[in-house]
């Protein structure tokens, strides 16, 4: 099936789109290692936006694969993963910022690229802002949390040419930002391509 | 200074100064008891927590360990804590959930004992500062702990609820808190009974040079850095 979009990313930029129920949305990480970090919307009614809270709760599990399903804040099904080729994703780490840098990594880390300034720069297109950030997805990232509470971003897993596909349960804006980071190793130390394709269902 | 007591499913909101400190105590031991905070200033500035957990490593926060905003700045010190479990990851509950939970538990039937669920109390109570349901957010879950096993799974730690357990937070800015006296929503409670949440406003005390949350780690040291340089701008 001929796509509707085939579409490269570059490290370190944002992109946005408008998802139709059924259609199918997948996400390459092209070179491996590469955190796609990424927030979702009811097109038509985004104060309606991804719940990580609801998600993991729905599925009583921290991690995404496949048969995971997005639910929004007001309990709604946004989309569904339906193929997997890395195996798990991140619902807790959220997004680097330029303030979450300086505490994590030191005040000389202020102005380095981060993913919460693309989301901003994506979300101001459609008119939205701040106020519309939530905790995103981290595709691609491995973050284990122990038993006893501790949470570190860690060694990638994903594979190059390694995928996650989802398919839309209901029209859904996709805000993504490939990862700039460069002081952990989210994106291997060396934030790299993905490609985006769409099909329709 | 203030003394309140918040009845079963109930909500809660008030504004704090700087270095005044918000005593909560479980005086049932239910867990029922979620948390959301903001800049009282300037609320699109609010409680982040994927940066509370990453910034601190931990999902399980205790005395010594702070409450951080979305832009690296630290909203509340944890500054007591006599049960050491709380909840990061979990979120709050919502009309469906609770309906899942417990049933109907309509005005009809119960009049003012009708369930409650903390989504429409947080709805309620940001409300009252022109806020809505766009500025919901994850919320911190006082007293109940939920754990994460070795490929993800969420689980429930059961019994250790305790009549009069309490933590205590200290603002590091002025703070909007709305708090919502609702079960936790993994809570697998077989029937609707949240408890009674005790809420105390403490006079406010500048912290000790050796604080333990101001001297706790290096991450710490930078959080509050940023936290005074945004109070030496407003104050």
């Amino acid at each position: 099936m001929t796509p509707l979009l085939d579409e490269i990313v570059r490290p370190g930029e944002p992109w946005t789109g408008v998802i139709l129920a059924g259609q199918r949305l997948r996400i390459v990480d092209v070179e491996g290692l590469q955190a796609v970090d990424t927030l979702c919307y009811d097109a038509h009614d985004p104060v309606n936006r991804y719940s990580a809270a609801n998600t993991i709760r729905a599925q009583r599990q921290l991690f995404l694969t496949t048969g995971s399903t997005l639910v929004s804040t007001d309990g709604d099904a946004l989309a569904t993963i339906v193929d997997d080729t890395c195996g798990r994703h991140d619902t807790v780490g959220g997004a680097c910022s330029a303030e979450s840098n300086t505490c994590r990594f030191g005040h000389d880390k202020r102005y380095m690229h981060n993913c919460r300034d693309n989301f901003l720069i994506g979300l101001a297109r459609l008119g939205m802002g701040k106020r519309d950030l939530a905790p995103n997805i981290n595709f691609f990232m491995n973050v284990p949390v122990t038993a006893d509470g501790r949470l570190d971003i860690v060694d990638g897993i994903s594979q190059p040419g390694a995928y996650v596909e989802m398919q839309a349960d209901r029209d859904t804006l996709f805000v993504i930002s490939n990862c700039p980071q460069l002081n952990n190793p989210c994106n291997g130390w060396n934030p790299t391509p993905i490609q985006l394709v769409v099909w329709d269902g | 200074m203030y003394d309140e007591v918040v009845p079963p499913g109930a909500y809660w909101t008030r504004k704090l100064d700087r270095w005044q400190r918000l005593r909560i105590t479980d005086l049932d031991g239910t867990q029922s008891c979620s948390l959301l905070i903001y800049n009282a200033d300037q609320p699109s500035e609010r409680y982040n927590a994927p940066d509370t957990v990453k910034v601190q490593n931990q999902i399980f926060l205790t005395a010594g360990r702070v409450l951080l905003s979305d832009l690296g700045r630290v909203l509340c010190s944890i500054v007591d804590d006599t049960g050491g479990h709380h909840d990061t990851l979990a979120g709050f509950s919502d009309a469906a959930s609770v309906h899942d939970a417990f049933g109907d538990g309509s005005y009809l039937e119960r009049r003012n004992d009708s369930y409650r669920n903390a989504r429409d109390n947080f709805v309620m109570a940001l409300g009252r500062h022109g806020l809505d349901r766009r500025d919901l957010v994850m919320s911190f879950n006082p007293f109940a702990r939920v754990t994460v096993a070795p490929e993800g799974g969420l689980e429930w730690t059961a019994g250790i609820g305790a009549p009069g357990a309490a933590i205590e937070l200290r603002a590091e800015m002025r703070v909007l808190v709305a708090v919502s006296a609702t079960h936790h929503v993994l809570d697998p409670a077989a029937t609707y009974a949240p408890g009674r949440l005790r809420v105390e406003v403490l006079d406010a005390v500048a912290p000790a040079a050796d604080d333990a949350c101001r001297t706790f780690g290096d991450e710490a040291l930078r959080a509050f850095a940023n936290t005074d340089d945004y109070w030496e701008q407003v104050s």
